[in-house]
């Protein structure tokens, strides 16, 4: 019995805890949200978007081990898609309306490790516009659910 | 120095091919002192080094513990293959003051990622793995009263980087499920008069505070087959990433009881080179 109640206190020390861990982190969570808005306005908007992707596509066209995937792409088409998908992902004011990602890449076969060198890219192109840490993580959390639909396909 | 052949020859392997560069950084974790990936003294799902799916990659690490009345040394080296199969070596050697004798112990492991990738799947990544432990002199694991100077671990490990969940920071963990006979890590041989449990659990848990640095926590459940109240072991670590080539750590140990110490605490520093 006694062994019981302390079992039922530690237990009730270990919810405490969690439950103000939890406080904590959401209270954290919800400075910044009231701070600025959307991950879409925390990004920079719109203008940062078309900075970042046209910083992208500079990168990438002086990368030799990646540049053959876009041998066959049409750049504008590509920019304007990506800046559309950007801005609907970080929740603007955007809706894509473009190919799936699965249309796109299909017959590209990107592999694990070209797939890994363009988002480095990425991230040191977010880098570059100041956006900070904690914003381009977010970024990556909306981006990396695609990778199933871009690569080995 | 049997640990230094190892190295020797795979340093002569590596020398020549380009470092495997198909992973983002830090995912590989660091070295474990049993030679996997992982964290300090939890083996973790992720393969060693930065290895993708077509690719295969080396690394070499030594590690050095420095605990109120024992130290730790461990070398050894990692092979990734197509980050599907790791194998890794690893010495320890471990000098007990006390007796003035110098424990040796190896340790040759194996281990297979089963499923996933620890940024991108859907699912945590999963691993499966092995390791074989065996003292080179047992006679202080004897007067110990264990009874075997070799043994098998067995562990199923879970991990997860959770991106930016954290207030925006990238958050990772690691579940591992071992099974072992070992007293102290092996140190102290295998199996011993009382009955203990042989599955053990074992986490860690880390933040990035910067892409090239993590700071986190990790902790290793261990059993009472000698009856000397083996404890726990706790660790709390800073990892830095600078680049590719390297990843250095520091840690904090709180290791308990060790062989009738009391209370072990001490530092832990360790580098993994990659080529």
């Amino acid at each position: 019995m006694c062994q019981l109640r302390g079992t039922f206190k530690l237990m009730q020390r270990f919810f405490r805890s969690v439950t103000l861990c939890i406080t904590l982190i959401s209270l954290f969570g919800c400075q910044t949200l009231h701070k600025r808005n959307s991950l879409y306005q925390q990004f920079g908007g719109q203008a940062k978007i078309e900075h970042v992707i046209d910083a992208f596509i500079l990168r990438i066209g002086a990368n030799s081990q990646i540049i053959h995937y876009f041998s066959d792409s049409n750049i504008s088409h590509f920019r304007a898609g990506f800046i559309n998908h950007m801005c609907a992902l970080l929740e603007g004011p955007c809706e894509y309306n473009g190919d799936s990602m699965v249309q796109i890449h299909t017959g590209m076969n990107i592999n694990e490790r070209d797939f890994n060198l363009v988002v480095e890219l990425f991230i040191n192109v977010m880098t570059d516009a100041h956006i900070p840490y904690q914003i381009q993580n977010k970024v990556l959390a909306k981006l990396a659910p695609l990778r199933s639909k871009i690569i080995e396909i | 120095m049997r640990w230094a052949k190892y190295v020797t020859l795979l340093f002569g392997l590596f020398i020549e091919a380009k470092a495997a560069e198909g992973k983002l950084l830090a995912t590989p974790g660091t070295s474990s002192i049993d030679g996997s990936a992982g964290g300090g003294i939890v083996p973790w799902a992720q393969l060693s080094n930065y290895a993708s799916d077509d690719e295969w990659g080396g690394s070499a690490f030594c590690s050095g513990a420095a605990l109120s009345d024992y130290r730790l040394n461990v070398c050894g080296a990692q092979l990734n293959l197509f980050d599907r199969l790791e194998l890794s070596v690893a010495e320890q050697a471990f000098p007990v003051v006390a007796t003035d004798t110098m424990i040796k112990q190896s340790v040759l492991g194996m281990k297979v990622r089963l499923y996933g990738d620890v940024v991108y799947s859907r699912w945590p990544q999963m691993s499966v793995g092995v390791m074989h432990k065996s003292l080179s002199d047992d006679a202080v694991a004897q007067q110990l009263g264990a009874s075997e100077s070799q043994g098998n671990d067995l562990y199923f490990a879970v991990s997860k980087l959770q991106l930016g969940a954290i207030a925006g920071y990238h958050w990772f963990w690691n579940v591992t499920t071992r099974y072992s006979e070992a007293n102290q890590n092996g140190l102290l041989g295998y199996g011993g008069p009382e009955h203990s449990s042989r599955w053990h659990f074992e986490a860690s848990s880390a933040i990035f505070l910067t892409p090239h640095m993590a700071v986190g926590y990790e902790f290793k459940e261990k059993s009472q087959n000698l009856g000397l109240g083996e404890s726990h072991w706790r660790t709390a670590f800073l990892a830095w990433f600078p680049n590719k080539s390297m990843t250095v750590t520091a840690a904090w140990l709180n290791f308990g009881s060790i062989a009738r110490s009391k209370s072990q605490k001490g530092v832990y520093v360790s580098i993994t080179g990659y080529f």
